[in-house]
């Protein structure tokens, strides 16, 4: 695995997605869900950022909404916006998008088998984006899509090329997905939980497979995923999400080393470890994920939060520096309030 | 009925299969329908399970962990060997004999969604046991028995007449538990129990398993991919590979020094949630994928991909070997001796 500069040492990198203050609501007929609430995060050239976080806490949403993927209705981009390159892709007309999509911008999915079409070959599916996004005639498609194939390691790639995704095994099928994502040399890779639906020997492929492509390459990458044990070999930068919100955002050295919302720390104590013997019970964290057919209100991690104090139930924290590399939204172990 | 006394230990086993094997036919044609081969799922495994000890059986999808699993407990017929469970020979069983077997060997599955009847109230799912085994004469006190259930397992007595739907992942999995609690094992087998779960709700669960394994001196056999878990809460662990067992031993033997490079490559490829350790961890990433158990290699299944094959790992089946007291393994390459 490789070394990555610490955050705070590296050069600055341009600036290549600067999401602000984004906001995304579903209109279903139980009532409105709040399923992004007011998140703001930057990703810079090449640079390797970790979303964090359970089911429905907005993860995967926010880049949907990123991507305009998100329907509309239910679906409803409430505000914000998300510079990429200088272009706010919310606002961008859809055939401007479609060009982003699959160009500068491409995604993984969690499944490669739903994202890839089952009634067309791969051929058919990995020549379509070069002959759209780069204009190139079939004959040169085929053979850079040969190209892509083998470089993400799939044997005997010209033949295989002419399967269909059903063909392939699951691991094969994300190589796949990652070949056609490569195809149009994107400067931002987005893989939603490319590995969750995959063995740990298959997983620890694709993490090696997409490590070294994003060095050749030099993209940026965000990996969104619920599993800590992938962001530690992985991430040079991590955004921990919790009911729509960003609770804490960090390098991977100090998220790991000082967690600084209960949030992230109650989630390391409830991982057990394969690297070391057991020394007591897990630390699970009570209750369950907050409602969000609710407005928030507060910190939404207040019910289950054992340093909670009567300010966090009413007042929304905003994420606090608390070291030029961490920001925290907690009011008790980042704004310096409650003294237990 | 099954014998009912539950010392810690008393020497004998209370779960014992014997080269264990189910082959599942592949059928062609429509009306005409032979048998074209076999899936080979679980190919002769032995092993023992103490009275209150927690064995973990691992290994990658597809490997039969599941299947031996069920067949143990007599819900596939099995195509050659026994299992015995607190001395009853499981796959002869019939009648009264079978009945009891049922009652003290239960199962809790993966997906907290498909296990449950949606149409049925929880009351109906935790008492369906109840009424099958004629436990709890009447229908108050057969519910009274279903509330002091839900509490054994954290649930709010008042959702007695609600739906499956109207719970939680976490809590959908609580009524599972207390199911399968509700005709009073001695043997439960979890298959999975914790996979569909988000990380904060997986120790929730985990935790609960093991309180109920001391309250009630029960006896698991934990199916599980997720290694880190598996050594967090079971005594022993049975490795699988294509449905043989490659290694057995004390969990802490087995993380430590594993001796099989299946089980080293799976550890390896385990993510740690810490990213200096991350860095400096090797990897043996494994080449390609599961073979089909359909057709499975000659010799060692597993020398298709693995690092340190020899020629004879393609013709010689390894012996099941005691290296080290309690620890097993089936592999030429542990000692130069053991070379065909």
């Amino acid at each position: 695995m490789t070394v990555y500069a610490s955050h705070s040492t590296a050069a600055p990198r341009p600036l290549l997605l600067d999401i602000r203050n984004l906001q995304v609501r579903f209109y279903t007929p139980e009532g409105t869900v709040y399923a992004v609430n007011d998140i703001s995060y930057k990703v810079h050239e090449g640079e390797v950022v970790a979303v964090v976080g359970e089911s429905g806490c907005g993860k995967s949403v926010s880049m949907m909404a990123v991507l305009g993927l998100i329907p509309r209705p239910p679906g409803e981009i409430a505000g914000g916006e998300a510079l990429f390159m200088g272009r706010d892709l919310l606002r961008l007309p859809e055939d401007d998008m479609q060009s982003v999509r699959g160009g500068d911008i491409a995604m993984v999915f969690q499944d490669p088998m739903t994202s890839l079409n089952p009634v067309l070959s791969v051929r058919r599916q990995m020549t379509e984006s070069l002959r759209r996004h780069a204009n190139m005639s079939p004959e040169q498609a085929r053979d850079r899509a040969v190209e892509l194939l083998e470089l993400v390691g799939i044997p005997d790639a010209a033949r295989r090329l002419g399967d269909y995704p059903h063909q392939f095994s699951g691991g094969m099928r994300q190589r796949v997905m990652i070949a056609m994502m490569l195809a149009c040399n994107p400067s931002l890779l987005i893989a939603d939980e490319p590995t969750t639906a995959l063995d740990v020997t298959i997983q620890a492929q694709i993490v090696e497979l997409v490590t070294r492509m994003r060095e050749k390459l030099g993209m940026a990458l965000i990996w969104i995923t619920h599993d800590l044990g992938v962001v530690a070999g992985l991430a040079e930068r991590v955004i921990v999400m919790y009911a729509g919100m960003i609770v804490e955002e960090a390098d991977v050295d100090s998220l790991f080393d000082r967690p600084r919302h209960p949030y992230t720390l109650a989630l390391l104590g409830a991982l057990p470890r394969v690297d070391r013997r057991r020394d007591s019970r897990l630390n699970s964290i009570p209750g369950a994920p907050p409602n969000l057919l609710v407005e928030p209100r507060g910190c939404p991690f207040a019910p289950r939060c054992e340093y909670v104090i009567e300010r966090c139930r009413v007042e929304r924290p905003p994420l606090m520096p608390v070291s030029p590399t961490q920001r925290s939204a907690c009011w008790v172990l980042a704004g310096g309030e409650g003294n237990n | 009925m099954i014998n009912d006394e539950r010392p810690t230990s008393n020497g004998e086993p209370l779960v014992r299969v014997v080269e264990l094997t189910k082959h599942f036919p592949i059928r062609q044609g429509l009306i005409f329908q032979r048998v074209t081969g076999q899936v080979r799922a679980v190919d002769g495994i032995s092993f023992e399970i103490a009275r209150g000890e927690t064995l973990g059986l691992v290994g990658e999808s597809g490997c039969g962990k599941s299947t031996a699993g069920r067949t143990l407990l007599g819900l596939y017929p099995a195509t050659s060997g026994y299992s015995t469970i607190a001395g009853h020979h499981v796959q002869t069983a019939t009648g009264d004999e079978w009945l009891a077997i049922r009652r003290g060997a239960q199962m809790i599955f993966q997906d907290p969604f498909a296990s449950l009847n949606p149409r049925w109230t929880v009351n109906g799912i935790i008492s369906e046991p109840l009424r099958v085994h004629n436990l709890v004469d009447g229908e108050a006190a057969r519910t009274e028995r279903v509330k002091e259930l839900m509490a054994l397992v954290g649930l709010d007595s008042r959702y007695i007449n609600r739906f499956p739907h109207e719970f939680s992942g976490g809590q959908r999995q609580r009524i599972g538990i207390a199911r399968s609690l509700a005709s009073d094992p001695l043997f439960l087998v979890c298959d999975e129990p914790i996979s569909a779960l988000d990380v904060s709700i997986q120790a929730q669960v985990v935790n609960l398993l093991e309180e109920l394994q001391d309250r009630l001196g029960l006896t698991y056999l934990f199916i599980a991919h997720d290694l880190s878990m598996v050594r967090h809460i079971c005594d022993r662990v049975v490795v699988m590979y294509l449905g043989v067992m490659v290694e057995s031993a004390a969990k802490d033997d087995l993380y430590e020094e594993p001796l099989h490079p299946y089980t080293q490559a799976l550890l390896s490829a385990v993510p740690v949630p810490d990213p200096k350790l991350a860095r400096r961890r090797k990897r043996i990433v494994l080449e390609g994928d599961v073979p089909s158990p359909i057709n499975p290699p000659t010799g060692c299944r597993f020398h298709t991909r693995c690092p340190i094959a020899q020629p004879h790992c393609t013709t010689h089946v390894p012996v099941w070997r005691e290296i080290d007291p309690g620890h097993w393994v089936a592999c030429h390459e542990v000692e130069p001796k053991f070379r065909p």
